[in-house]
């Protein structure tokens, strides 16, 4: 993509720092790095107004990796970090990356707050299911029965699924991507950027260390096909090797179907609408999970609403067009005055 | 033809309104500011509230009240004790007995001195007849009753009626104090401007009190405060939030850059939040956060993208903040954080006043995490230290604390208003785009702030957060001589700010029997107490101070020129630990009070005075 006026063309080496990412060798994270570094040239916004902002955890680690603007800030509060630099200045891309700790329980509250009030900030949830840089100990999101360090008889917590507390909190986009398909995750993060609101987009991301194969029956190459449905706006919801399998919904119940079996047609299988307001059937699919159902990949959700910093500035731009206030010095001689001497 | 009085003229009245929560006793109080500042009189407010909304009815724990000391000469304190006691019920009469003078006029309302509200206040004998009023001047008004006769043709609903009963008691004090009753009706057309029905009701009452008053034979004498002895000049009434607010705009108007608040309502601290969000039209942003914590931190994130970045609290919410406060002092960033002091711990006194968060404010950090500490001492000098703390935070890149309480940010004052040409400049320390000299932690040689560069600049990009940076650099850095140099260069940061304040100013003689310390918003009372015992030939000085960390570079000089200092504060004791510390050279004297409540002038002057005579028997 090129710019118009005086900016070069900016490329994915523009956003490369000098140094080396200094996560483990072969986490998921180096992978993610290369996508958004890949796919931020196409998003169309000039390099300086690029700011990336994190919590704590590997995954937070980020903005360090990125020649960009960046903010490292405290534990589970990156939310509500980017949430005043989005409302401080509007013409900023703000970019949020955080881990199933850092969002999912320390900072869970600025998590929801965020997507409620949907601001435009694209959230990047690595979800290893694990604490990775604490050493092991086990998450919000860890699949119950886990032996974790923090857990050695197995978790008997439930887990949350990312994706329900979006829908919950009222968010606008929600969109799965695995860290090991590189085109997957350039065209999610593309459109998530693309998005006007909260984006919040999930990768599913292997911790070598910790948790190593976690998602390894979503990720791998020889399953991915049968336990994948990757969604696009407008297509059926079709999977499998030959892609001859197929989600239909009767009454409030999605199930897979093969085409060509029992009478099933091409034209039975649901068409993914990702732009619709209703969230009923997002939800329904960001909570399809392995064996019954095959895990919902790319965007889900994608719906438009108000978006919070554009109806505060329009409210100031009101206040500022009607009031007869213009200048401090205004204000201090308003209302009751009282000359003396 | 109106009843011949006599007319005597007072220096100074203090007035007390007390009643239900319920009652409009605060807006009955600053209705009578308004009028008072209107006709030129000092003035000093002071609203005492429960933490209820309506607390149960007709009870002492129910009771609210406003005071407010008005005068023709200077008005340092809302008053020790009440000339005149507004009382609209007798849970008001019962809780403010003992704060009102021997001799002092008392208003009560009539129709609520019966069984049911004795009971309530829990009197045994009726007070009306048990001697306990001997000797006061008691004005019975039938103030419910008469108030529903009078609205009866504007057909209020009860409730609304009944709300309208204070406009009552203001217009017997118009005739008590000898005031223009047309200065009331104007309050009061401007008042319910959005709620024209309710304007004529309430002028007829307010003239019905008066006209009540006029005939009272109990009334043989009036008052009149002649206008104050101040400078020329425009003055308005303020309270202590509304200055914080006000001041936080002009400095941010000042360094031109956008004000943003970000915050949680907390008491009593949301009139600071509640202000700046009607301050869209200059460019203002009150962002209400979700907690404390997203507070501060969304702050820090607005001061990254070039803002002046603010949040306002209490104690409570200053706790939950510490981490954040850390931040901003790691990634050298401006943020201004406003405590409001309450009682504590815990949740304490919400609404009552005390200055125990100084330690926190000081301390309450982990880590090396300096920090300028600022207090401001009277209603209106929170808007010149709301300013000083926004310029301080700005100019040097640091986090600074400013310290409010209860008694400032709801007490209110006559305030000169300042213009903003004449306000100290505000320079930032920004860079220019592209500058290629620009390093994250490069520092002014001078101040040893490093330079703002803002997301959008071009050629600028670098990242901050919470991990110790290299020198310059600001890269990671994990280098252990690194990490001491830097925790010595964030605290001369914070020493060096003492060259760029002003000196400690001493009220009285430089040198003398007693030194009287304070700090932050004992001043009023300190102040009074200290100047009526110098009239009396007392050796005797105060120091309040506002500059809490860094301290004024003279304060050790002014300390060794008293025999005596005594340390007055409402805590048990941890400005004068601190100056324990920070200067041990002297011995401290202690006065302490810890009662959710501003000293008194009087019990003041019996412990000075105590001091003193020990001094000349030594």
């Amino acid at each position: 993509m090129t710019f118009e006026g005086n900016h070069c063309e900016i490329s994915a080496q523009d956003f490369k720092m000098d140094k080396p990412a200094r996560w483990c060798p072969g986490c998921g994270g180096h992978a993610v790095l290369a996508a958004v570094q890949r796919a931020l040239p196409a998003c169309g916004t000039k390099i300086e107004n690029v700011v990336f902002v994190s919590g704590i955890g590997c995954s937070s680690r980020f903005p360090y990796y990125i020649n960009t603007y960046g903010f490292h800030g405290l534990h589970g509060r990156g939310a509500a970090i980017a949430t005043g630099i989005k409302i401080a200045n509007p013409n900023l891309s703000v970019w949020l990356v955080t881990g199933d700790g850092d969002s999912m329980a320390i900072g869970g509250n600025h998590f929801i707050h965020l997507l409620r009030r949907n601001l435009d900030i694209n959230i990047l949830l690595f979800n290893n299911k694990i604490y990775g840089l604490t050493k092991g100990q086990y998450s919000p999101t860890t699949p119950k029965g886990t032996v974790t360090k923090s857990s050695p008889d197995g978790t008997i917590e439930n887990p949350f699924l990312p994706g329900e507390l979006a829908m919950g909190a009222q968010g606008t986009f929600f969109a799965r991507v695995v860290d090991n398909n590189m085109d997957m995750m350039m065209d999610v993060f593309t459109q998530a950027a693309q998005h006007k609101g909260t984006s919040l987009v999930e990768v599913l991301q292997n911790c070598v260390i910790f948790n190593d194969d976690i998602h390894i029956e979503i990720a791998d190459k020889n399953l991915r096909e049968e336990n994948q449905l990757y969604l696009e706006h407008g297509k059926p919801m079709l999977f499998g090797k030959d892609r001859k399998k197929g989600i239909i919904q009767t009454g409030g119940k999605f199930y897979i179907v093969k085409i060509g079996e029992n009478g099933v047609r091409q034209e039975d299988i649901l068409i993914h609408d990702a732009y619709k307001y209703d969230d009923t059937r997002h939800y329904m699919l960001a909570r399809m999970i392995l064996p019954d159902y095959p895990a919902a990949m790319g965007v889900i959700r994608c719906t438009d609403s108000t978006i919070y910093e554009d109806a505060l500035y329009n409210q100031i731009e009101h206040a500022r067009h009607k009031s007869l206030i213009k200048s401090v010095d205004d204000l201090l001689t308003s209302g009751n005055t009282f000359r003396m001497g | 033809m109106k009843k011949k009085v006599k007319v005597v003229e007072r220096d100074a009245v203090v007035i007390k309104f007390a009643g239900d929560s319920g009652d409009g006793i605060q807006l009955t109080g600053s209705q009578f500011s308004d009028t008072s500042a209107f006709l030129g009189n000092d003035l000093a407010t002071f609203p005492d509230y429960p933490a209820e909304i309506r607390a149960p009815q007709g009870t002492i724990a129910g009771v609210s009240g406003f005071q407010i000391h008005i005068g023709h000469k200077e008005v340092q304190t809302p008053g020790d004790q009440a000339d005149v006691l507004i009382a609209m019920n007798p849970a008001a009469l019962k809780a403010n007995m003992k704060w009102i003078k021997n001799g002092a006029t008392i208003i009560i309302d009539m129709d609520n001195f019966d069984a049911r509200h004795y009971k309530k206040a829990e009197y045994i004998e009726d007070p009306l007849y048990d001697g306990t009023l001997e000797g006061y001047n008691v004005i019975k008004a039938p103030i419910t009753d008469m108030t529903r006769d009078v609205v009866k043709e504007f057909g209020l609903d009860a409730l609304t009626a009944d709300k309208t009963k204070n406009q009552f008691v203001a217009g017997l004090l118009f005739w008590l104090f000898h005031r223009d009753i047309k200065i009331g009706e104007k309050f009061l057309r401007d008042r319910f401007k959005s709620k024209p029905e309710l304007i004529d009701a309430n002028i007829e009452v307010l003239r019905a009190g008066y006209n009540y008053a006029e005939t009272l034979e109990a009334i043989a004498t009036v008052f009149e405060v002649k206008p104050a002895e101040r400078g020329p000049g425009l003055y308005r009434n303020i309270n202590g939030n509304v200055a914080i607010a006000w001041g936080l705009l002009a400095a941010a108007e000042k360094a031109k850059r956008k004000l943003y608040l970000g915050s949680y309502p907390i008491t009593p601290a949301s009139e600071i939040l509640q202000e700046l969000t009607k301050m869209k039209h200059l460019n203002a942003i009150a962002f209400q956060a979700e907690d404390e914590i997203a507070g501060v931190c969304s702050a820090i994130g607005a001061s990254f993208a070039g803002c002046l970045g603010v949040t306002s609290t209490s104690g409570p919410g200053l706790s939950l903040k510490s981490e954040g406060i850390g931040l901003a002092i790691i990634t050298e960033l401006p943020l201004v954080v406003v405590d409001v002091q309450r009682g504590g711990p815990s949740t304490g006194l919400p609404t009552k006043t005390e200055q125990a968060d100084l330690m926190q404010a000081l301390y309450g950090r982990h880590g090396e995490s300096p920090c300028i500490v600022l207090a401001s001492s009277t209603p209106a000098d929170c808007f010149d230290f709301a300013y000083e703390a926004a310029r301080l935070s700005m100019e040097h890149m640091t986090p600074v604390i400013l310290l409010s309480d209860g008694y400032l940010a709801n007490g209110s004052e006559l305030w000169k208003i300042p213009k903003v040409d004449e306000l100290p400049a505000i320079h930032p320390p920004l860079v220019q785009d592209n500058d290629p000299s620009y390093q994250p932690y490069n520092r002014d040689p001078k101040t040893l702030a490093r330079y703002w560069a803002i997301p959008g600049q071009e050629g600028l990009r670098h990242r901050v957060g919470g991990l110790e940076k290299a020198d310059v650099t600001g890269e990671i850095s994990y280098d252990p001589f690194n990490h001491e140099f830097m925790t010595y260069t964030r605290s001369e940061k914070i020493q060096r700010v003492a060259q760029r304040i002003p000196l400690q100013k001493v009220m009285g003689k430089e040198k003398g029997d007693l030194l009287v310390v304070g700090w932050g918003g004992t001043y009023g009372a300190l102040f009074t107490a200290v100047k009526e015992l110098q009239s009396d030939k007392y050796n005797i000085s105060l120091a309040q101070f506002n500059y809490i960390n860094p301290l004024p570079t003279n304060t050790a000089e002014i300390f060794s020129g008293f025999r005596k200092i005594v340390v007055c504060e409402l805590n048990l004791g941890q400005f004068v630990n601190y100056l324990r510390s920070q200067l041990p050279q002297f011995t401290y004297l202690q006065c302490n009070k810890i009662q959710g409540l501003p000293f008194l002038i009087s019990e003041l002057k019996i412990r000075f005075k105590d001091i003193l005579k020990k001094e000349q028997k030594s």
